[in-house]
Formats: structure tokens, sequence, C-alpha cells
């Protein structure tokens, strides 16, 4: 298993074509949250020509809708939601100069080409370890469609968030490659 | 005859919902420290570490084991000599849920309409399932169920020719299919017979059994175990990122069949496998 790498967003050039899925990393910085409904409302402004919410070049989407903060907390349980239900609004995001995504779950073939395509990574993190996750995260403000609840854009601020590269920009996928690895024949 | 306030039942649903959402019962943790010393991969390993962990903060910081919080599926076994007075008891339960979500500061995931998707705030409705029982008692399991795996459901019309091979092939297929989306290691939920509806209940009311516990009937039980070695032996693993650890156990739950029919539904669970009950 690597070892684990340090990396702050937003994200370069030169910090994705050093990434190879199966990498260890610990994020930190700012990540948004958008998940179902806000990549709809996301891609329809980018169809209108609208200004979206946020800049897209160099940024991470967090594909997550965190459960209520009791008062004094940052922020609810806060882990990846399944990633496949945004892959198609991923590909217009990422010729937009989005460098990086966070989910749970394998991606479609159009996002792997377009991960490769707009040198762009695509990290998995622990579905399910929402407690565990919400205690790296330090801040969390809602920054637009406040009515989707749950489904808002919030930015967030990390400090060494666990994630793990999954689909790196050299067209390789550790949910295909790890499957092969660990599969076993039965006689 | 015994009467049962639906004041009661909100209480108790409410605080079922919370409990569930926060902490993980002892079978599935059991499973899990288990499945650490199973895997092979070291990654899986690390993740299966890191759910151990996420449970033990959920249960003591008091929050939600995972941000998805579930649709409430609710299933009530009424024994026919109670009654209930008080009010309605769909709407005892719909207020429980309310209450629980709202004070245990859990999610709201539930949209009015399919087609409108407005979230209702307050994540009612519930789905409730009833069955009349003997005797005089309300027993009230509360399940929320994450759309992560919820998604991940099938059901297959087989033909009786199709037998035990048509039915394994089928749920082999539906967990490779599913991948790491439905957040494995799994309880693979399992039905079997009926008719179509039927069948995917018995498949969602498999995930209530405590984790591993075998069907009586020892053909199932024997078909249980063999699904498990060969889901285990897909490569899968945590969270869909290679591994022996695929699922944790396959629950079958069955009933009568027609002549024509081989109904088959799988209903997949996640590891946060989340319900607690009651009897009042």
């Amino acid at each position: 298993m690597s070892e684990l790498k340090k990396i702050t967003t937003p994200l370069s050039g030169r910090d994705v074509s050093g990434l190879q899925s199966g990498d260890r990393i610990l994020l930190s910085g700012v990540l948004y949250t958008a998940r179902d409904a806000a990549h709809r409302r996301l891609v329809q402004c980018l169809q209108k020509g609208e200004p979206l919410p946020f800049e897209l070049p160099g940024q991470v989407i967090y594909y997550t809708g965190p459960s209520p903060a009791r008062p004094g907390r940052a922020i609810g349980s806060a882990g990846p939601t399944t990633s496949y239900r945004m892959d198609p609004y991923t590909p217009p995001l990422l010729a937009r100069g989005l460098k990086g995504t966070i989910g749970n779950g394998a991606r479609s073939p159009q996002v792997k080409e377009a991960l490769k395509e707009y040198r762009a990574v695509y990290f998995a993190a622990t579905g399910g370890a929402g407690a565990l996750l919400s205690q790296r995260i330090v801040e969390s403000e809602i920054i637009a469609y406040e009515d989707l609840g749950p489904e808002a854009i919030r930015k967030l601020l990390v400090r060494d968030f666990p994630v793990v590269v999954a689909n790196d920009i050299y067209g390789n996928d550790l949910y295909e490659q790890g499957r092969e690895k660990y599969r076993k024949r039965i006689g | 005859m015994r009467q049962l306030s639906t004041e009661l039942i909100t209480a108790e649903v409410a605080r079922l919902c919370i409990e569930a959402n926060y902490s993980l019962g002892e079978d599935v943790l059991q499973a899990l420290r288990k499945a650490t010393k199973q895997e092979e991969s070291p990654l899986g390993r690390e993740i299966l570490q890191q759910l151990l962990e996420n449970a033990e903060i959920a249960r003591r910081e008091k929050i939600p084991i995972c941000q998805d919080t579930g649709f409430a599926d609710i299933f009530l076994e009424i024994g026919q000599e109670l009654r209930i007075v008080g009010g309605d008891l769909t709407e005892a339960i719909t207020e429980g849920v309310r209450r629980g979500y709202n004070e245990g500061y859990l999610r709201e995931s539930i949209v009015s309409d399919p087609l409108c998707r407005v979230n209702t705030g307050d994540n009612t409705p519930a789905v409730i399932h009833t069955e009349i029982v003997p005797g005089d008692r309300l027993k009230v399991s509360v399940l929320p169920k994450g759309a992560g795996s919820e998604n991940m459901s099938g059901l297959a019309m087989l033909r009786p020719a199709d037998g035990v091979e048509g039915i394994k092939r089928f749920i082999l297929d539906w967990v490779e299919k599913a991948g790491g989306n439905p957040c494995p290691p799994l309880i693979v939920g399992v039905g079997l017979g009926g008719t179509a509806e039927k069948t995917l209940y018995l498949a969602k009311k498999s995930l209530l059994r405590s984790l591993g516990s075998p069907h009586p009937d020892s053909k199932i039980s024997q078909l249980e175990g063999e699904l498990l070695e060969e889901i285990n032996a897909t490569g899968i693993g945590p969270l869909g990122l290679g591994g022996r650890i695929t699922a944790l156990a396959v629950h079958i739950e069955s009933y009568a069949c027609h002549i024509a029919s081989l109904p088959v539904a799988v209903n997949l669970q996640c590891h946060a496998a989340r319900h607690k009950e009651a009897v009042l």
C-alpha cells in the first residue's frame, strides 16, 4: 500500500499529473459539495451561459449531502454518495477546468475518457464513514441553492481529508484493477 | 382487550429512528471485526478499520453513522388481540419519524413527488409494512435504508426450469454489476418465491435478521453459504476497491410459489446495516 501524500486544493496541473490510481491522499483546503439536484442546476447554468456559484478551474467537488450539524459543530455526518448518478453532468464540468471529484463507486466510460482528456482525477472516499470524515471538515458554509436543503452547495474547508485516487489522468481505474487482482475462480 | 396508545408508538418510533442511525448493532460490529482479520487487501483492511472507527465515533458523538439516514422503512407486527387507541396509527408513526429525524439531527432525504422532487423537510412519509400476527403485542422494527444500496435492488421472474443455478446466476450477476455502488461489504438480502411484490418484500425483510443467522431450512442455509462464498470470490471487496470481503452475509427468505413462477429478488444492504426493534 502506498505512503500517504498530502495535497492542498485547488489542484494544479502538476498536482494531478503526480497522482496515480491507488495513491492514498490527505487533502487539505477548500472542497465544494454538490450532488444530484445541484449538478442539474450547475449544468443548466452552463447551457444558458450564466455564471456558476463558484469558479471551476483547479477545484474539487465532493459528492455529499451532509446531515444537519449539531449546535457548535461545523457539519453533521458527511460521507460520499454514489458517484454514477453525477456521471451525465461531469464531463462538461471537467471541460471547464474542474480538476477533481470525490465520491463512492466506479465512473462511466464517458467520465473516464473525460478525466484523461481534461487531465483530472477521481478520488474515492470511504462510503458510509460520514461520522469519521466529518471530523476532518473544519468549516462549512452554504454558498448556493439553499432551497435544496441537504443538496445545497457548500464550501467546505477540510484538513487531512482521507481519499484514494481511483482514476488518474493516465486511464488507470482502481475499481477494475482491484477487482481483477482479488477475483478468485471457484471450481 | 389490551390497549396501546398511539402516543407511546410515536415516542418509540422516534427513539428507534435515532438509535438506529447512531449505533450499529453488535452483530454488525462483530462481522466487521472478523472481516478485518480475513481481508487480504491492505487497502480493504484499512477501509474496514475506518468503518469500525466510524461506528465508534458515531455512537460516542451522537452523529449519524452515514449522512444518508435513509427512507424510514418501518415493519409492524400487530397482534390481532391488541387495540390501538388515541388516534390514527399511520399518523402516529409519521409523527415519530418526523420527531426522530428532527431531534436526532438526521438528514431529510425525502421528496414529496418523484417528478417535482421537492424535499418534504421532515423525512416523512415513512414506508410502513404491516403484518397481523397472533397475540396482543406490537413489534416495531425501524430500518433506515440509504439510497446508495436501495438503488441497487433487483427482481427477476425466472422460469422454474432455471432452478437453483438460475437463482445463483442472477444474484451473482447482480452483485457484480452493483460493484462498489451499494457500499460493500454487503448483506445480500434475497427473496425467493411468492409474487413479484412478495419476493421484493421478503428480500427487504431478510435484512432485519441478526447478521449471519442461518435460515432454519437447511437447504436454504446451504444456498446462503454457497452464495456468500461465490460473492466473496468476485474480488469486488470493501467499497469496490478490490478484496475478499464483498459481503458479510447472505440472508434468504422464501415463500410458496406458483407452478409457473420462480421469482427472485435482491435487496442489497450496505455495511451501515442499521435497524432497531421494540416490542410494545
